[in-house]
């Protein structure tokens, strides 16, 4: 399967296991990534700049049309649902809350599953609530690739298990098994 | 369970090319609803952003009872009560009193002290839904000494969002985010100051309300307002595609004086639009734009 683009959720416990992972990405890493990460309003540029700083790939905040690049990791702004439309470009909105949550999960993992289909890749990571779940089921619905972080190595298990009930994932790593799987899935 | 190897409890993407069909066919039926409503009632959804509208369409959908977008069509075309309802869950935004405390702060800094210097000052407040930001803005000017020198004019498509701004009552349950942005953006007082307490509600004091005409207007259709000394669009041009953004940016550019400032939302921009060029940036993360007298060369 070649895969083009990667969509990841992840609430509490968010930052440890974002700085866990992303940094061990090689700048080579060619599929776009873009992260939905619970967060309360004040956090805004910060998470963006620190994980910037310990990375090979850029790290930056999604900007409303702004292209969706390989060689990025694309951060939901704080208090906006991250979407993607049909030409591969970001929009965001001010829509209710979805699962108590803006930005949510699965606002974006619909509309990614919407316009990639069987060639995403959704990642469910550390959680203390069930967004995502719904997401998970969607990309798994048109042919997508779902990979859920082990509950037991998850800091908040409640949304990797909800994922795990919802769809029939295709993987369930710790994180340490994350950035080989994501670089053999990529090579593909 | 065990916790450290790969499971991989097999592959299940089989359907993919039925699903595709069906999509196909339902962005027809999608394309034969916006041009229906275009065609009767003169909304013009055709281009707003793809990824929220389908997620509102599918809302909209699913609260008519209808099975399909072309059920939901029929249903629409057929009686205007139900678009009424339609329009109402095309429209909904959530925001809050001094969304964005920093831009207020910025607002207070950089572009009260060249307000400040006019005689009259007209404000356009674009897409202002049920009216907090409104009435942020109405505080701000009051607390800086303009206010009776102020018209705000506050404009939304959504008739019954408008009914609630201009009411200016909300829900007492607001208040404890309300008063928080309204500290944190710079506000001089307590925010009890401004609104009056009953029946688990607040309602804001008639002096800020009286400097704001609330009318219908709507962006993508109607046209420009005149001479605006300040406008304010924050967070309504991610719900349209780039061509539409243009569409309203000349608009926005044509209603403002020379000198005249262009607020927008935190993560929306004038990069890449047709306009930019009538521009410099105040603020560059605050999104906040003065209109040149001349365009710059590029």
């Amino acid at each position: 399967m070649h895969y083009e683009a990667i969509v990841i959720g992840v609430s509490t416990g968010g930052l440890d296991a974002l700085k866990g992972f992303i940094p061990k990405l090689p700048a080579s890493f060619a599929l776009p990534v873009a992260i939905v990460q619970h967060r309360n309003q004040r956090s805004s540029d910060f998470l963006a700049e620190h994980l910037n700083r310990m990375s090979a790939l850029r790290v930056v905040e999604a900007e409303d049309k702004g292209p969706m690049c390989g060689g990025y990791v694309y951060l939901a702004p704080a208090t906006y649902h991250l979407l993607i439309e049909a030409d591969r470009s970001f929009s965001l909105s001010v829509d209710a809350l979805v699962n108590y949550s803006r930005p949510s999960v699965d606002v974006l993992f619909e509309s990614a599953a919407d316009v990639f289909r069987q060639a995403l890749i959704g990642i469910i990571l550390t959680g203390a609530n069930t967004d995502g779940a719904q997401g998970a089921r969607e990309i798994k619905a048109r042919g997508g690739l779902v990979i859920v972080q082990d509950p037991a190595d998850a800091e908040a298990d409640v949304m990797p298990k909800a994922a795990l009930a919802a769809a029939r994932v295709d993987y369930i790593v710790t994180l340490d098994q994350l950035p080989p799987l994501l670089l053999q899935l990529a090579g593909k | 369970m065990p916790s450290s190897s790969l499971i991989a409890p097999g592959r299940h993407g089989k359907k993919a090319s039925g699903a595709i069909r069906g999509e196909d066919s339902e962005r027809l039926e999608i394309d034969l609803l916006l041009s229906g409503i275009r065609d009767r009632y003169g909304y013009d959804f055709t281009h707003y952003s793809r990824a929220s509208l389908l997620r509102r369409l599918a809302k909209a959908r699913d609260q008519a009872k209808a099975k399909h977008f072309t059920e939901l069509r029929d249903k629409l075309l057929d009686s205007e009560k139900s678009f009424d309802e339609f329009l109402k869950a095309m429209s909904i935004t959530v925001t809050n009193m001094f969304r964005d405390p920093e831009f207020y702060q910025e607002l207070r800094a950089q572009v009260v002290p060249v307000l400040k210097t006019f005689p009259f000052i007209k404000i356009w407040h674009a897409g202002c839904a049920t009216g907090e930001e409104v009435y942020s803005m109405a505080i701000l000017l009051h607390e800086e000494g303009f206010l009776e020198r102020s018209q705000i004019y506050a404009t939304d498509f959504n008739k019954q969002s408008l009914d609630m701004a201009k009411d200016a009552v909300y829900p007492i349950g607001n208040i404890d985010s309300f008063s928080e942005g309204y500290q944190e953006s710079g506000g001089k007082r307590d925010l009890s100051y401004y609104y009056n307490y009953g029946y688990e509600r607040v309602k804001f004091r008639d002096f800020l309300r009286n400097r704001i005409t609330f009318s219908y207007h709507n962006l993508v259709t109607d046209g420009v307002f005149g001479e605006m000394n300040l406008i304010c669009c924050r967070n309504v041009l991610i719900y349209f595609d780039k061509i539409l953004q243009d569409q309203v940016l000349g608009k926005f550019e044509d209603s403002l004086r020379h000198g005249g400032f262009l607020c927008l939302g935190n993560r929306e921009s004038l990069n890449f639009s047709a306009v930019q060029p009538m521009f410099e940036a105040v603020d560059k993360k605050q999104r906040i734009y003065r209109k040149r007298s001349v365009p710059h060369a590029l």
